[in-house]
C-alpha cells in the first residue's frame, strides 16, 4: 500500500504542484488538500508548501494558521502525524506554535533567490532520516521573510536537543539566528524548512536532486512504522 | 458605536530591518539626532454597541493571537467609546 502524503493549497500557495511532484518522484501517493476543508482525506503525512498564503497579509502565515484545514493538521501533528512546512509552510508552523520562534523580514531587506548550500544536522526527524549526519546539500532558497528568530532560551534548547535540522553554509541569506535553515519539534515529526527541497528533485529543473531524501525519509518512516 | 485601536510593535529585542532602513532614509533627508526608528502596525476596529465583558475579552484574545504574534510582538489595545 502506498503512503498518502497530503499537500495543502491555500489561496496564494505557489509550490503545491512542485511538492506533489516531489512526493510522486519519491514514490508516494500525493493527495491534494484544500485550505477550506478540514477533511485530511486519510493522509499519512502533510506538506504545507511555499508561496504567499493570503497574500502574506497581516504576517506571513498568520491568516493561514486559522484556515479550517489547519485545525485538523494541528491536531494530527500533536499526535505524531508527520508535517513538513516549506518556506511559507514553515512560517505557518511557527504561527501555529507547532514550532517555536518566528520568521521575520530578511536583514538585508532584499528578497533572496539562490542555490543554497546547507548542512543536514539532524537525521532523526521523520523528514531527514535518509540523509547522513553532516551531509551537505544544495537546494534553492527564495524568501523575503526568512530570518529565523527566537529568544536565547529557545535557541539554547533547540541546540541542546539537536533540533536544528539544517543550517546555512557559506552565506547566511536572511540573518537567521545561529544560521538556522530548519528546525523540528521535540518529537521530530514536525519540520519547518526555509529552503525548497521540492525544487531539487529532478536534474532537468533543479540545481541538484538533493531534495529527494526529505520525501523518501517520510515514506520510509511511515512504511516501517 | 465604539472604536478599538490596537498598536502592534516588534519586541525591543527583535531586529527591525524596516525600521533601520527608514532610519537611514531620515538621516539622508537631513534629520539630525536620530537614535532609532521602529516600525509597527495600527489596527482600527469600529464596532456597533459597547465593548465590555466577554466582547472585550475576545478582542484581547484576538489582539494577542491574531493581530500580533506573541513570539516577536507586543500589542496595546485601547477602547474609544462614543464614536460619533
Amino acid at each position: 500500500m502506498s503512503v498518502r502524503v497530503g499537500v495543502v493549497t491555500f489561496p496564494g500557495s505557489l509550490d503545491d504542484r512542485d511538492a506533489v511532484r516531489a512526493v510522486r518522484i519519491a514514490g508516494g501517493e500525493a493527495v491534494a488538500l484544500w485550505h477550506g476543508d478540514d477533511d485530511l482525506k486519510k493522509v499519512d503525512a502533510v506538506i504545507l508548501p511555499g508561496g504567499f498564503s493570503y497574500g502574506d497579509y497581516l504576517r506571513c502565515g498568520a491568516i493561514a494558521r486559522f484556515a479550517p484545514v489547519m485545525n485538523s493538521i494541528i491536531e494530527g501533528a500533536k499526535t505524531g502525524m508527520p508535517v513538513l512546512g516549506i518556506c511559507n509552510g514553515f512560517q505557518i508552523l511557527c504561527e501555529s506554535h507547532l514550532l517555536p520562534g518566528a520568521l521575520i523580514r530578511n536583514d538585508s531587506l532584499h528578497f533572496m533567490c539562490r542555490d543554497q548550500r546547507l548542512r543536514i544536522e539532524n537525521t532523526s526527524s521523520v523528514w531527514t532520516s535518509e540523509f547522513s549526519s553532516g551531509q551537505e546539500i544544495v537546494i534553492p532558497l527564495k524568501n523575503g521573510e526568512g530570518g529565523y528568530v527566537a529568544d536565547e532560551h529557545t535557541l539554547d534548547v533547540l541546540e541542546a536537543e539537536g533540533r536544528v535540522v539544517a543550517r546555512y553554509l557559506e552565506v547566511n541569506p536572511n540573518g537567521s539566528r545561529h544560521d538556522i535553515a530548519g528546525i523540528c519539534n521535540e518529537r521530530g515529526n514536525v519540520v519547518g524548512l526555509m529552503p525548497h527541497p521540492e525544487h531539487a528533485v529532478e536534474s532537468l529543473t533543479g540545481p541538484t536532486t538533493d531534495g529527494i531524501p526529505f520525501f523518501t525519509s517520510v515514506l520510509k518512516s511511515l512504511v516501517s512504522a | 458605536m465604539a472604536r478599538v485601536v490596537v498598536d502592534v510593535m516588534l519586541k525591543p529585542e527583535i531586529l527591525d530591518p524596516q525600521g533601520r532602513a527608514v532610519e537611514g532614509s531620515l538621516r539622508r533627508l537631513g534629520l539630525t539626532g536620530v537614535s532609532e526608528v521602529r516600525q509597527g502596525k495600527q489596527f482600527i476596529i469600529d464596532l456597533e454597541g459597547v465593548v465590555e465583558g466577554a466582547r472585550l475579552e475576545l478582542l484581547e484574545t484576538l489582539a494577542a493571537e491574531l493581530l500580533s504574534n506573541p513570539v516577536i510582538e507586543d500589542y496595546k489595545l485601547k477602547v474609544i467609546e462614543d464614536l460619533a
